[in-house]
């Protein structure tokens, strides 16, 4: 697949010393309660010394040893399982070791409480999964559970771990009967590559080094496989993209994009594009801290020159004019829920996609899938932990591309603006509508419809007057508000601003004298913010609901 | 561009240089007034030699903050002067001066609560004095177990509390740094790196480090099972006999409080040899992360880093 090539570089001071040589694999494991996720870690740290001695010997001198004969290695890993025991954070724990020839980084996640939450999450940043099963019980609901959010977050390489071999006498047939049940997922699951590989974690047998007790087995063991998988999405097969970060630009003469390239690689001389504006140029200069580059691949974080004066800023997304991502601003996509407020459909949340931040509504939630079954329903609410299709409309157009066909520029998160938590992670599978078309097309976009608007806000525009009444006028501002509609409140002079408000859809509130308005408002300005309320419902200005029966008046 | 695999994928240090200088950009390109804390350790010099790379051509875009306990290496201030002057960049130390003033120190305190004071206590009103939303920090989920769950942006509160409860999640390398005035997220660049991968990382790129990690003579003092080199302000408790040892210290910290460890390791390449034989956690011998169980969880709560 790829093409041998030299160093980049050849300066003397990049001369590696060998521990340089290795790759990076970042992997996730998942496993149900005591399938021995624990002792697998423990196992894989100590046989390739990623545990420290002084650990070791903590656990040796341990008074808790729950394994039968031998070391507990499930007690290295004792910060998670304190905290189930106690019942505090369950959550995702990263963990480290390395081979000569590989370093490894683990996200290892909790296969229970929060499962989707955590293990989307520490899926979200790994090429390959562990899934852990144990010989005795088989595919269990929880392992599909597994499965099913690996192959969401776009994993394509799996290791399923039959785990407890030496409980069931190393038996080919168990052995054989678990991968034959769990092949049959794979079609739901996007026929990830999968790798069935007996072990006993507990015993060692084909973690780290090959069984003895299973001549049968022809396979690689667990940690072969890490050592040679090659995740599918290795940056050469896609095209280039850059989100930029942010512009340097020391002096009048440098003007640098720096961003990590997200897939595919660039070299100077080659045409670029950037995303929204498509404004095409070439690349000049491709600068790093160690001297320039001829080409640069991902996941390198360089700094790109262009031969033209381009005006691009944080948010913008560089990409080669031979291959342009998507613009849009609906899109269709699958958010994984992540907090304990639901979705609100009426709500406006941020959408972070790399450097670029866009307000965001949902706009319909389409359905909802069962993590368990894989079966897809309507529904009326997405909660903690759920999993749904939407439909999103963004303020601005985005750049991207479908996830599935690149996971760097088809994801993105949803984060709340009040209270600046993160809500949910998404991944786009399409752009719809009218606004869809490639990056560097012309954008015309449609002039928006008061209908538009009025789908957008909830409500229709309007003008209220309420001459001299300017503490009213503070209540209902804060009485609409409150009930989610685009108020805005324009004091005495300002009022000549309303026409234009009104265009673009919001409810104005004027008190100058010297308008017009209704003179028969009770003197208490609660009650008259509440008769108003009445009357703009009465009037289908905004939906009903506002005002509490036998209220106001 | 430093070692490259034959199949065009990076070797492991240059994609773990890659993801950190993305992070040290984020907040850059997200937060009002970031600031990079340098503890003029080997992990905030491989931090901010990863910061420098980020922004080149240009100069760093946030200043570096020193938390001075008083207590420190005196070779260490005259390390961080010149090497600050050297880059060229702008540092700020920041010292609880009302805590020393109230004769603050670990043996009349004890070493929790002293460096609870100079240290921790001392950090985040550093941040609040300077109003900076966003602190660099060089701390790796390797070191210690209730870090190994720690995000790369970690939020904390009003207060500088870290909640483990309520972290927000973190997905994919795309980095939530929203807060409000007054809160501040402690970003972590070094979250996936190992000992070992920095000081490869140290080899690797040359980066100077403080003389204190390198081995030589120094007169010490056996004390809870840690060598304590007799630096000025370190005093020499009845019982103690203070002896001649090659050693060097495997973390940095304060004069009464850092051990050091035997050692005739004098280059990175042999403290990585040594590393390589010698397989036990760094920070076995700070003596403030044994003074309680779960110390550090509890420190971090507060605001340490
Ligand atoms: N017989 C046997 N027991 C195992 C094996 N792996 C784990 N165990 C035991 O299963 C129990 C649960 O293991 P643990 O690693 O804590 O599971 P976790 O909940 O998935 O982390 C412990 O008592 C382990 O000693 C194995 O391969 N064989």
């Amino acid at each position: 697949m790829a093409a041998v090539t030299e160093p980049v570089t050849t300066d003397a001071n990049l001369l590696r010393p060998a521990e340089s040589e290795k790759t990076l694999l970042r992997f996730f494991t998942a496993g149900s309660v005591d399938d021995g996720k624990s002792t697998l870690i423990g196992r894989l740290l100590f046989d390739t010394n990623g545990a420290y001695e002084d650990q070791v010997e903590a656990v040796r001198n341990s008074k808790v040893n729950r394994a039968a004969h031998g070391v507990d290695y499930s007690l290295l890993m004792d910060g998670l399982r304190a905290e189930r025991e106690q019942g505090i954070t369950i959550d995702v724990a990263y963990r480290y070791f390395a081979t000569p020839r590989r370093k490894f980084i683990i996200a290892d996640t909790p296969g229970h409480e929060q499962y989707t939450r955590n293990m989307a999450t520490g899926a979200s940043t790994s090429e390959a999964a562990v899934i852990l099963l144990d010989a005795r019980k088989g595919v269990l609901r929880q392992s599909r559970r597994h499965a099913f959010i690996a192959a969401l977050m776009g994993i394509r390489h799996f290791a399923v771990a039959v785990n407890k071999m030496d409980l069931v006498g190393w038996s080919r047939e168990v052995f054989d009967s678990i991968a034959a049940e769990f092949q049959t997922l794979a079609s739901r699951l996007g026929h990830p590559r999968m790798t069935f590989i007996p072990l006993s974690a507990l015993e060692g047998d084909n973690v780290a080094w090959r069984s003895a007790r299973m001549e049968w087995y022809e396979g690689p063991n667990l940690l072969e496989w890490l050592e040679t998988v090659e995740p599918g999405h290795a940056g050469e097969a896609s095209a280039f993209r850059m989100p930029v970060q942010m512009v340097i630009r020391p002096s009048a003469e440098f003007r640098g994009f720096a961003g990590q390239i997200a897939t595919g690689r660039v070299a100077v001389g080659d045409a670029v594009a950037v995303a929204p504006s498509g404004r095409a140029s070439r690349v000049s200069r491709l600068v790093s801290f160690d001297g320039d580059l001829q080409e640069a691949f991902a996941p390198l974080s360089v700094t790109v020159c262009l031969e033209d004066e381009v005006d691009i800023s944080r948010g913008d997304l560089l990409y080669t004019t031979r291959n342009a991502p998507e613009v849009a601003r609906r899109l269709e996509g699958t958010l994984v829920w992540m907090s304990d407020e639901a979705l609100e459909t009426e709500r406006t949340y941020l959408l972070q996609q790399g450097a670029n931040i866009v307000p965001a509504r949902v706009t319909a939630l389409l359905d909802q899938t069962d993590v368990d079954t894989f079966a897809t329903a309507p529904s009326q609410q997405l909660k903690l932990n759920e999993i749904g299709r939407v439909r999103l409309e963004t303020s601005r157009p985005i750049p991207f591309d479908v996830f599935s066909t690149n996971r760097s520029t088809g994801r993105f998160i949803l984060v709340d603006p009040l209270t600046n938590a993160t809500m949910a992670a998404g991944i786009i599978e399409r752009g719809e509508g009218a606004a869809r078309r490639r990056a560097g097309d012309r954008f015309k976009p449609d002039p928006l419809t008061p209908a538009e608007r009025q789908a957008r806000f909830g409500h229709s525009a309007a003008t209220v007057h309420l001459p001299g009444r300017s503490s009213a006028a503070d209540m209902l501002e804060r009485l609409l508000f409150e009930h989610g509609c685009h108020v805005v409140r324009l004091r005495g002079e300002e009022g000549r601003l309303a026409e234009t408000l009104i265009e673009s859809g919001v409810i104005v509130i004027l008190d100058a004298d010297t308008i017009g308005g209704d003179q028969n408002l009770p003197e208490d300005d609660e009650a008259a913010a509440r008769l108003v309320m009445r009357r703009l419902e009465t009037r289908g200005v905004i939906s009903s609901g506002a005002v509490e029966q036998g209220e106001g008046i | 561009m430093g070692p490259v695999t034959a199949d065009r994928r990076l070797s492991h240090l240059r994609a773990l240089e890659a993801e950190s200088i993305h992070i040290i950009r984020e907040v850059a390109g997200q937060f009002a007034r970031p600031v990079l804390l340098y503890s003029i350790g080997k992990d905030s010099s491989a931090m901010l030699h990863l910061a420098r790379k980020a922004f080149y051509p240009g100069a760093l875009p946030f200043p570096l903050l020193h938390v001075d306990t008083t207590f420190e290496y005196p070779e260490l201030i005259e390390f961080r002067d010149a090497f600050v002057r050297q880059i060229g960049a702008r540092l700020e130390v920041y010292t609880n001066q009302a805590a020393i003033a109230a004769g603050a120190n670990p043996y009349a305190l004890g070493t929790a609560k002293c460096c609870s004071l100079l240290r921790t206590r001392a950090l985040v009103d550093a941040l609040k004095q300077g109003g900076y939303d966003a602190a660099l920090g060089g701390a790796r989920r390797d070191e210690e177990r209730s870090r190994a769950k720690e995000r790369v942006f970690s939020f904390r509160d009003v207060n500088g509390h870290w909640d483990p409860k309520n972290q927000r999640p973190e997905l994919w390398n795309i980095y939530n740094g929203r807060v409000d005035p007054g809160e501040c997220i402690r970003v972590f660049p070094l979250s996936n790196w190992t000992e070992q991968d920095v000081w490869n990382y140290i080899q690797l790129e040359k980066i100077p480090l403080a003389p204190l990690y390198f081995a030589r003579e120094r007169q010490v003092i056996r004390r809870n099972g840690s060598l304590i080199p007799l630096e000025t302000n370190v005093a020499v408790q009845p019982g103690e006999q203070p002896e001649p040892v090659m050693c060097r210290l495997r973390t940095l910290g304060c004069t009464p409080c850092s051990g050091a460890i035997p050692s005739g390791a004098d280059t990175v390449q042999k403290i990585i040899d040594e590393l390589t034989a010698f397989r036990r956690s760094e920070r076995e011998n700070r003596l403030i992360d044994h003074d309680q169980d779960g110390s550090m969880e509890l420190k971090k709560r507060e605001g340490y880093f």
